[in-house]
């Protein structure tokens, strides 16, 4: 381990009666902790070493799981299909009562959240159905919004400024508006509410992780949204994606009101956390970084690849596997009813696949990164993440080509399932 | 120079495609394939080479070795 690395300063997790967070690690190998902040904070030593010792991890903590942490070893993983099934996906398992509760709807209505809680066969006309929804070609037909929306939030920030206030928060006031918005107008749900979503959202994903009974009911809160809204449209379909949904057949059939929520819930939760973690994590970059803000002030033709190296670089989400069958795998045992953890961003710092990994490089030329992961559970709305990061960066940009961190004891990072700064406080400058 | 995208490996990531939309399409599915029967026109190798090396299931491939 690193001198550097202090684990010891690590703030404890809310703890449980399950062996989870709270007290230091003292070996990342066994016992390894995702909560830990200096985790969250920077991994990339943590998983270094454990690339040259490991490579797969293992720990107790938050239910027991393994975690690689070698690009080639993750894609395997991640085409070990259904070896290691997605019926289960998120990192830190639901307490046992959620799990009763999901174990008795996976009874009554088939997978869950199809197609990322699915496995072949059922995955692929669950995907089939809903990548159309997120293609290159209907990606650019949601771009004007996006683009009319960042401009409104560039609009207030800079109204402030002029006033003499040239202090904002590009995570609160800016990342995090966008794509709760973005994902709102295509699923053809009320714009106006995007505050409650992402709220939902984040108990869900994020302080959930910690908290079982906000996670109960943060799920119970969207369930019951879509539910109506599902409603609705069976009796006046509107054209939208959830009437589509309705009205799509999966290998002949009709889907149910609640799958259709199922696929909904999974389309909301999916589409916010993640990019508003990208996002802000590129305006976190940006602010910290002189020398590549000026590059893309000057050369804003670099954001295609300068998108997709902060991607590799601040890769916001980790995944998890079921083991279903015994693996024996890089020295790893794993039994049937292990949980393997899909770390994706562990793969996109591997020195063996990537030149200078902890190094951000904003023309890099070969980046084969799996932040949306790999195989066939690859993230369906890609194309859309892609285009808001651009569409926001680019925007953000043209109206604030400097800028610079006001307070570095300001930043906050969310970890676990998905990792994104949640305060980034910006000075404007110029 | 002459490329290819192995359909069996494909994901549709769409990495190709949003580098180089003169040398790929993609299907609603996301699916791609190289445009030309995969011809690259002149002055457009190192453009294909980057798509090459920015493929996460290394689908893309140079078929008949001339670059």
């Amino acid at each position: 381990m690193p001198d550097d690395y202090k684990p010891e300063n690590s703030k404890p997790a809310t703890s449980t009666s399950r062996n989870e967070g709270g007290c230091p690690v003292h070996d990342w190998a066994t016992d390894f902790d995702v909560m830990d902040e200096g985790y969250t904070t920077d991994p990339s030593p943590i998983w270094a070493d454990l690339r040259e010792r490991c490579p797969v991890a293992h720990t107790t903590r938050w239910g027991g799981s393994w975690m690689p942490t070698k690009y080639e070893d993750i894609q395997k993983l991640a085409n070990m299909v259904p070896a290691l099934s997605s019926k289960t996906v998120t990192v830190i398992p639901p307490d046992p009562i959620l799990r009763e509760e999901l174990i008795a709807e996976l009874k009554r209505y088939g997978t869950e959240n199809p197609p990322i809680t699915a496995d072949p066969p059922e995955h692929s006309p669950f995907k089939r159905l809903i990548l159309p929804f997120f293609s290159p070609k209907s990606v650019a037909g949601y771009q004007k919004m996006t683009e009319d929306l960042c401009n409104d939030l560039l609009d207030k920030i800079e109204e402030r400024k002029t006033a003499g206030n040239p202090m904002c928060d590009g995570a609160v006031e800016y990342a995090q508006q966008i794509p709760p918005r973005v994902i709102a107008y295509i699923l053809g749900i009320d714009m106006a509410r995007a505050d409650e979503f992402t709220q939902w959202t984040q108990e869900l994903l994020e302080l959930g992780q910690t908290d079982p009974e906000l996670r109960r009911s943060a799920r119970q809160k969207i369930m019951n949204f879509f539910a109506e809204e599902v409603a609705a449209r069976r009796v006046e379909p509107r054209g939208d994606v959830i009437s589509q949904l309705l009205e799509a057949e999966v290998e002949g059939e009709k889907l149910s009101d609640h799958k259709v929520a199922g696929i909904c819930n999974l389309l909301l939760v999916a589409g916010i956390d993640t990019t508003w973690s990208s996002i802000g994590a590129a305006i976190y970059h940006f602010s910290t970084h002189a020398e590549d803000r000026h590059r893309i002030a000057a050369e804003p033709e670099l954001l295609p690849t300068a998108v997709e190296e902060l991607l590799r670089f601040y890769s916001p989400v980790t995944m998890a596997r079921k083991v279903t069958e015994e693996i024996e795998f890089q020295g790893a045992d794993m039994k049937p009813g292990d949980k393997v953890l899909m770390t994706f961003p562990a793969a996109n710092r591997d020195p063996a696949v990537f030149e200078n990994p902890d190094e951000v490089v904003l023309d890099r030329k070969q980046n084969r990164h799996i932040a949306f992961g790999t195989g066939i559970h690859r993230c369906a709305g890609s194309n859309l993440a892609r285009m808001e990061l651009q569409v926001a960066l680019r925007l953000w940009f043209e109206r604030f080509p400097d800028f610079e961190m006001a307070c570095a004891e300001g930043v906050t990072w969310a970890g676990g399932q998905v990792k994104g700064p949640r305060n980034v406080p910006l000075r404007l400058l110029g | 120079m002459r490329i290819r995208v192995n359909p069996n490996l494909c994901q549709g990531h769409n990495r190709c495609f949003s580098l180089a939309p003169e040398l790929f399409e993609v299907d609603d599915f996301g699916l791609a394939s190289a445009v030309n029967d995969g011809n690259v026109p002149t002055g457009m190798e190192d453009k294909a080479q980057l798509c090459i090396d920015n493929c996460p299931e290394f689908a893309i491939s140079v078929v008949d070795g001339s670059e």
